[in-house]
């Protein structure tokens, strides 16, 4: 009879199934989890919910319940208890937590309970099938991970001798072997686990060679059916090393003849049977090195036409991005009928493989409409291109920026740099920061006016006087260099740094022990979200967007504030669910059910107002007196902030309605028009703020409330980038409108300084998986893309923002056209009365500048998106090739995959989230002109 | 004239480099235990106080722009005091931008203002010898078509590359080959 009392297990399934059919009484407790894996396993069961990770204790007293009647009713050959409370706490508290020492606590109680109960030949196993790291997850395959503890107890002596002082290291497979020849079972076909040979020694024989007699048996045991295994497999496939198998083979059937002499006369030396185990020992472990050393592959050609594809698509994103802007190229023939060409060859290839009932492979048919739209573009280019331009033209990257990508690609293959990029990262960014700012100084654009005139400084023309003062610009470095910097505090450690301390802000404020420090941190929090909530309300103020009866306004002035409200109310819950008073908690633990919900349901429903309803423009008919279009008058209507939109409005009505006059061929008289539009010239860019702060609040609700404060960073920083980056663009008005390099790359670089100041890690361990419980405290049951969508948000939430935001990038500098005009007004002051006017003539059309051109705004679009692309791309082609070619590598599984998987799956986000964004742009413009439409169809009523 | 003056920026570069030796090597003779490694705090002292010291002289001696009109010495001993001002400034300055680029705010404070002070004396003591402390003139010669003279020209060539060699040097600090110059700020 043998007990076993298993704290978790994965691989015993082989075991409970030969024990059942070699119809034993298996008896289970615990997580539920074993109901789905061995259905019918069992001879009787006590499944509890499991998947719960907030639930410390239903799992663990349901089996205290009936684990000690059970072992007294004695119906039973095997017990197995799987208790998960541990688990649990760990990944709830973290492994220095008074939870957890409750925890462990009630454990010894139970194992003491246990031993005092067993019978002499019942054997006590205690394993855990995992360890936890400093935070108390697990999934990696860090030293503390990996290692769990095994106790072995018999009220009768196991071991001849004392224990030994340092106790041994057993691979987890062992236990396989062991226990099946323990129980009296045959092992399992595919074990090539080795059975621990001191349980195999007979204490009690008087005989001193019978121990290792037993030993060696059951060592035998085991190498034959290792044996077998081998040689079934090295039939079946044929990586196996050839020298090493026969190597291997020979060992055995030594060992085995020697086994088989030893046993026809048992009156052998203690000497022989000893190197019979050694060399039996040796066998096993040589299999099990040859198995681990073949079955990590790699197909190298695979991974060099992958390499070749991603290469291949970033040249194309470059050639492309060049070629948008130049004059001669027109969308139709260049991308839309190849995507056309390959959409239609792939539908027919599909139609002609369900016909001929070919089975084919979705991502081949992925491959046939990529080639088949690839080839009409490539032709039409290579037409296209002739000879008239040199190739030198491909790469317009400036030096500097060509250099900081370089240096990304080339960090991606040190282990060392792919460790330390959280730290690398800000340090990067802050180079770019100021190499712009210094660029920008020494190519004059921040000198102060007067040196402007001095005879020997001869600038170029196209520079014009400078837009910004040196201290603003130098001010916005700063500051962002400061969010930078704050952000980096909000750090976790890489597991491969023992010297470095991850931050302990990242933790949820339900781990925190301590009240006050508890309050003024959920105050903290709290003021984050109302700062960040003043900040757009601010912003949208400032550019005068938070005034017209649209729906989406309307929501932005009432439903942001409820779900800030919604947000606190729920971090209150969840960091003092325990402290709450018994009476309270159901409706604690609904409210805390509810109340993510109607965030998320919140912010959806925005969005959903704001693709409806996305011009945010307010419309005012005033009934003064009719006036001519050339006249210009300043209004005194409506009570706006900005005194210079009274008079610039009209002129950007009069602009457009010229416009669209002459495309509806109307020629009316000049009636009475006197309509002003105001937040006309910001009316791209609000919108996107308002969906970037729609999108970040319920990202903000999956990460640990002090995340908050990251969130109000990235929004501060990318404000002050946009700003410093929209005083580098110069504004070419009815040219082709591009975003430089450097503006890109600051923005993909910040995007991932970012994801690791939110507390990630490109390591599977340091995946916050708690996330998936927010609104869903019970679990999900049986669903798994809920939780993975969550989980997913949660750790992908930087780049998701950032790629939706990238057009914000084209739009910044025409917003802050605005203020430039203005300031260089006030500073020229008396002196330069006369040129006053001409100023005022100029019209600050902001982003209408961009519907002046919509050829240029198109394209425009398409090669941000391109760029964006074209830097994600190159990052993630570097940890593909760092992968592939380090394949061999020691930190290969630890640093380049994880770091691969973790940049591929942030590479396909970013892309949704910038075809979002982008597709967002086009929305808001296709009403503006309807609006337009609507309008100028009114007026001539 | 430009052949003096080329021959002269040559000299005083080569005193430069020779100081710099000279700090690596004078100060064992007079110093037990010293090494650049492990009391790299000494040497980046000392080699700050040598720099600036051979900086002065040259300047001194060499005077490439010796047209101060007036020449009191209250006038001097201002313009001294405000040499000493702005050095300490751009030490601070220094100081702040290595804590934004990542050095740790509390722990290493020594190291990380004597490796301010180092750097200011390859770039700002070299600005404040030649140009004086007017920031019009170092912003004027740091853009471009903005230099008139040789000498400013080998000015800027030095400081850009100064900062250039110090952004560098933070590179191997993250490697694990566990050296001991791969300590903060040795290799910068």
């Amino acid at each position: 009879m043998l007990d076993c009392c298993a704290r978790t297990g994965e691989e015993k399934e082989t075991r409970a199934l030969h024990a059942a059919s070699a119809g034993r009484r298996v008896v289970f407790m615990g997580d539920d989890t074993w109901k789905d894996l061995f259905p019918g396993a069992f001879s009787q069961a006590f499944f509890f919910p499991s998947f719960n990770v907030r639930d410390l204790h239903t799992v663990d007293n349901g089996i205290l319940e009936h684990l000690y009647p059970t072992m007294d009713s004695g119906k039973w050959d095997m017990l197995i208890a799987h208790f998960l409370g541990v688990d649990h706490c760990g990944h709830k508290y973290g492994p220095h937590h008074p939870e957890m020492a409750k925890k462990l606590s009630q454990m010894d109680q139970v194992i003491q309970g246990l031993v005092e109960r067993l019978e002499n030949d019942t054997l006590l196993v205690v394993i855990g099938d995992h360890g936890m790291t400093m935070t108390g997850d697990h999934g990696g395959d860090s030293e503390l991970e990996i290692s769990a503890a095994l106790f072995l107890y018999s009220p009768k002596a196991l071991f001849p001798g004392a224990p030994p002082e340092e106790p041994e290291i057993v691979p987890q497979i062992s236990l396989v072997p062991t226990l099946a020849l323990l129980l009296g079972l045959p092992i399992p076909f595919g074990n090539i686990g080795e059975v621990m040979a001191e349980l195999f020694s007979e204490v009690e024989d008087a005989q001193p060679h019978s121990s290792a007699l037993a030993q060696a048996s059951a060592l035998h045991l085991n190498a034959q059916q290792v044996s077998r295994f081998l040689h079934a497999y090295s039939a079946a496939s044929q990586d196996l090393q050839i020298t090493e198998l026969h190597r291997l083979q020979n060992l055995f059937s030594n060992a085995s003849a020697d086994y088989q002499r030893l046993l026809q006369s048992p009156q052998g030396a203690e000497a022989a049977l000893q190197t019979v185990i050694t060399e039996l020992q040796q066998f096993l472990r040589g299999v099990r090195a040859l198995c681990i050393q073949s079955w990590a592959r790699f197909s190298l050609g695979r991974m060099a036409g992958g390499a070749a594809l991603m290469a291949a698509a970033c040249f194309l994103c470059l050639l492309v991005s060049q070629w948008v802007t130049s004059p001669g190229f027109c969308f139709r023939p260049f991308l839309l009928i190849p995507m056309a060409c390959g959409l239609a060859g792939t539908i027919v290839c599909a139609g002609l493989l369900t016909t001929t009932g070919l089975k084919l492979d979705p991502v081949v048919l992925g491959a046939v409409a990529a080639v088949g739209s690839l080839l009409p573009f490539l032709w039409k280019a290579w037409a296209g291109w002739g000879s008239k331009r040199p190739l030198a033209a491909l790469l317009p990257i400036p030096g500097p920026v060509l250099l900081f990508l370089l240096i990304r690609f080339a960090a991606f293959f040190s282990d060392s740099f792919v460790v330390a990029e959280a730290r690398a990262t800000p340090f990067l960014l802050g180079s770019l920061i100021l190499l712009l700012i210094a660029q920008l100084h020494w190519e004059g654009k921040l000198l102060p006016p007067k040196l402007l005139t001095m005879p020997r400084l001869c600038f170029p023309a196209s520079t014009g006087p400078p837009r910004h003062s040196g201290t603003y610009a130098l001010g916005l470095g700063v500051g962002l260099l400061l969010c930078i910097r704050l952000a980096g505090l909000f750090h976790r450690c890489p597991e491969e740094t023992p010297a470095c301390r991850s931050s302990p802000w990242l933790s949820p404020l339900a781990s925190m022990v301590g009240g006050r420090a508890k309050n003024l941190w959920y105050g903290a929090c709290v003021g984050a979200l109302v700062a960040l909530l003043a900040v757009v309300r601010l912003w949208l103020r400032r550019y005068s967007n938070l005034k017209s009866p649209e729906p989406s306004v309307l929501f932005v002035r009432w439903g942001l504030p409820l779900m800030v409200l919604g947000t606190a109310a729920y971090w209150a819950l969840a960091s003092g669910a325990d402290e709450a008073p018994p009476r309270l908690r159901a409706l604690v633990a609904g409210a805390s059910v509810v109340l993510p919900r109607a965030v998320a349901v919140l912010a959806a429903s925005g969005l959903m107002l704001l693709l409806w309803r996305p011009v945010t423009v307010l419309v005012k008919a005033t009934t003064g007196a009719p006036r001519t279009r050339t006249v210009l008058t300043p209004f005194s209507g409506p009570p706006t902030s900005q005194a210079d939109l009274d008079y610039v409005v009209p002129q950007i009505y009069r602009h457009m309605q010229e416009e669209f006059r002459g495309r509806l061929e109307r020629t009316r008289s000049r009636g009475p028009l006197t309509v002003a539009a105001y937040q006309l010239g910001s009316v791209y860019s609000a919108a996107m703020v308002t969906a970037l702060t729609l999108l970040a609040f319920p990202l903000l609700l999956l990460h640990a409330e002090r995340v908050s404060l990251v969130f109000l960073l990235l929004f501060l920083q990318s404000f002050l980038l946009l700003h410093l980056l929209a005083a580098g663009i110069p504004i070419t008005t009815p040219g082709p409108f591009t975003v430089p390099w450097q503006a890109v790359s600051a923005w993909a670089l910040m995007a991932t300084q970012t994801f690791y100041s939110m507390g990630h890690q490109p390591v599977f361990p340091a995946i916050h998986w708690h996330a998936a419980f927010v609104g869903f405290p019970e679990g999900h049951g049986s669903s798994t893309w809920l939780p993975a969508l969550l989980v997913g948000a949660n750790t992908f939430a930087s780049h998701l923002l950032f790629a939706v935001g990238c057009p914000l990038l084209l739009l910044w500098p025409f917003l802050c056209e605005s203020q430039g005009p203005r300031k260089r007004w006030q500073s020229l002051g008396n002196e330069a009365e006369a040129r006053v006017r001409p100023e005022e003539e100029e019209e600050p059309l902001m982003e209408m500048r961009l519907r002046d051109a919509p050829h240029h705004f198109n394209a425009a679009l398409l090669q941000l998106g391109l760029k964006y692309l074209f830097v994600l791309g190159i990052q993630i082609l570097a940890c593909a090739l760092a992968a592939s070619i380090l394949r061999r590598h020691l930190m290969v599984w630890k640093v380049f995959a994880p770091k691969f998987i973790f940049e591929a799956v942030g590479f396909i986000v970013s892309s949704v989230g910038l075809f979002l964004g982008i597709a967002l742009v086009m929305r808001v413009d296709g009403a503006v002109s309807s609006w337009f439409r609507q309008l100028v169809l009114a007026q001539q009523r | 004239m430009k052949d003096t003056d080329i021959k002269r920026l040559l000299y005083t570069h080569l005193l430069c480099i020779f100081s710099i030796i000279l700090s690596i090597f004078i100060p064992s003779f007079f110093l037990e235990n010293f090494s650049i490694l492990e009391t790299h705090l000494t040497w980046l002292c000392i080699c700050s106080v040598f720099v600036t010291a051979v900086n002065l002289v040259l300047y001194l001696v060499v005077k490439p722009n010796a047209s101060s009109k007036r020449s009191s010495l209250s006038y001097k001993v201002a313009r001294f005091l405000k040499c000493c001002i702005y050095f300490l400034m751009s030490c601070f300055f220094f100081h702040v931008i290595f804590v934004l680029y990542g050095a740790p705010l509390i722990e290493l404070v020594l190291e990380t203002f004597l490796f301010a002070v180092t750097l200011s004396t390859f770039t700002t003591v070299p600005c404040l010898c030649l140009l004086g402390p007017n920031i019009k003139a170092w912003l004027r010669v740091f853009s471009r078509n903005g230099v008139t003279s040789i000498w400013e020209n080998s000015l800027q060539i030095t400081t850009i590359s100064s900062f250039i060699g110090t952004w560098l040097g933070a590179f191997p600090i993250p490697l694990d080959w566990e050296r001991p110059w791969q300590v903060w700020p040795i290799s910068c």
